[in-house]
């Protein structure tokens, strides 16, 4: 379901003509980025992840996620602009429930697609295959991270054209394939339980009108708390 | 009389190499049929389990997710899942105990997370308790969410001792020689 999944071949296929084809390219190496809170999901997750020949890195809250991407302090989130590396990193948002309205607007939000829990085999694998054709190649042989995410704490990117990952964006965590994915969170005080997906904080942060244009802000960031 | 010695030898040879192959395949014949035998119960006991409504769709994926690098997946995440159960529980429970005081909004988000990994991992019956408690949260029926709570109690410990049932029949098979029927 990628939106601008014609853009990306193009840049492939771009990287390729010139000259990338010595190099050895491991064009399955996916590396996943999942996030959930439930110890259950995350570990079926993973298993579902691995299976499919990704590479997985499991994590349980948003914080974490951006901990992990290292979008964790001040630094990082100032670096974090329209011109982030980030935007070419897909989401794919999962959730338990079948909300259509809620679905509708994730993707609008620019998630690349919508998994429902309980997640199978079927629909990884799926997911897998066009994560293949989509994904651009970062500098280096390594492909890009996709984010898996079921987080109670969940927050989408803006919609516009997927983040990109780059060399220097981060020097402490690991290059990053362009998906993630995010579940919707278990319950948020904010909104009622229908809308919990699209809250970006975590419940005792997020209850004040004021802190909008925080969650504004952090809106722009993959997974958040 | 070199010869019939030969012959002699060779005949008992040969008979005593009719006499081992008889044993062990009766040995071997009595082994199968404790295969098939425990097979055959493993085969029943799953589908009773599907039949009765323990079970559903979602156990049946987890299995494809098992193989010979990780020959004890199911086993492994359905503990967790019951260890998930008896910390919401115990959670739920001391929320309830507030009588008057109930958060219910504790027990609800509590309930949900209950009823995601129920569903992650094929607990049919659990879920659709959760479903029910889950309603009685939202309407703080707390007569209805101490009943939830009990149900939900039993259910998974009376899914805990079958599913323990099941990995036992597959470890005797596995023991028996035989191979686990998919």
């Amino acid at each position: 379901m990628a939106r601008d999944g014609g853009v990306s071949c193009l840049r492939r296929s771009e990287i390729m003509s010139v000259g990338m084809e010595s190099a050895p390219l491991d064009l399955d190496e996916v590396h996943v980025l999942a996030v959930d809170d439930s110890l259950v999901d995350r570990i079926v997750i993973e298993r579902l992840l691995r299976i499919t020949s990704c590479k997985v890195t499991a994590v349980d809250s948003g914080w974490r996620a951006l901990e992990f991407l290292g979008l964790d302090n001040e630094k990082a989130s100032a670096k974090f602009d329209e011109s982030s590396n980030f935007r070419e990193v897909p989401v794919v948002i999962m959730s338990s429930e079948n909300v259509l309205t809620r679905i509708d607007r994730c993707l609008e939000e620019g998630a690349e697609d919508f998994l429902l829990k309980p997640v199978k085999l079927a629909d990884v694998k799926r997911l897998r295959n066009y994560l293949t054709r989509d994904v651009k190649l970062s500098n280096g042989n390594k492909r890009k991270l996709p984010e898996v995410s079921d987080s109670v704490h969940a927050s989408l990117p803006p919609p516009s054209p997927p983040l990109t990952l780059s060399p220097d964006s981060s020097d402490s965590s690991p290059p990053l394939s362009p998906v993630e994915i995010f579940s919707s969170p278990l319950s948020s005080p904010i909104d009622d339980e229908d809308d919990d997906v699209l809250t970006s904080s975590s419940p005792e942060s997020l209850t004040t009108p004021e802190e909008s244009p925080i969650r504004r802000q952090k809106m722009r960031s993959p997974g958040l708390d | 009389s070199k010869n019939s010695e030969e012959i002699a030898l060779f005949f008992v040879y040969q008979t005593s190499h009719l006499l081992l192959s008889a044993s062990s395949s009766r040995v071997h014949t009595a082994m199968d049929s404790l295969i098939a035998q425990l097979q055959r119960q493993f085969r029943d006991y799953t589908i009773s389990l599907y039949h009765q409504g323990f079970l559903d769709d979602q156990f049946t994926e987890l299995k494809k997710l098992q193989d010979e690098c990780s020959p004890d997946f199911v086993a492994e995440v359905v503990s967790l899942f019951f260890e998930d159960c008896e910390k919401l529980i115990s959670n739920m429970a001391r929320a309830l105990d507030q009588t008057v005081n109930v958060d219910y909004k504790l027990v609800g988000s509590s309930v949900h997370q209950l009823k995601g990994s129920s569903s992650s991992v094929g607990a049919k019956r659990v879920k659709g308790l959760c479903v029910t408690f889950k309603e009685c949260c939202d309407s703080q029926n707390y007569e209805g969410c101490v009943r939830c709570l009990q149900q939900v109690d039993i259910e998974y410990k009376s899914l805990k001792a079958k599913l323990q049932d099941l990995f036992n029949l597959e470890q005797q098979i596995v023991q028996a020689g035989g191979r686990i029927p998919q």
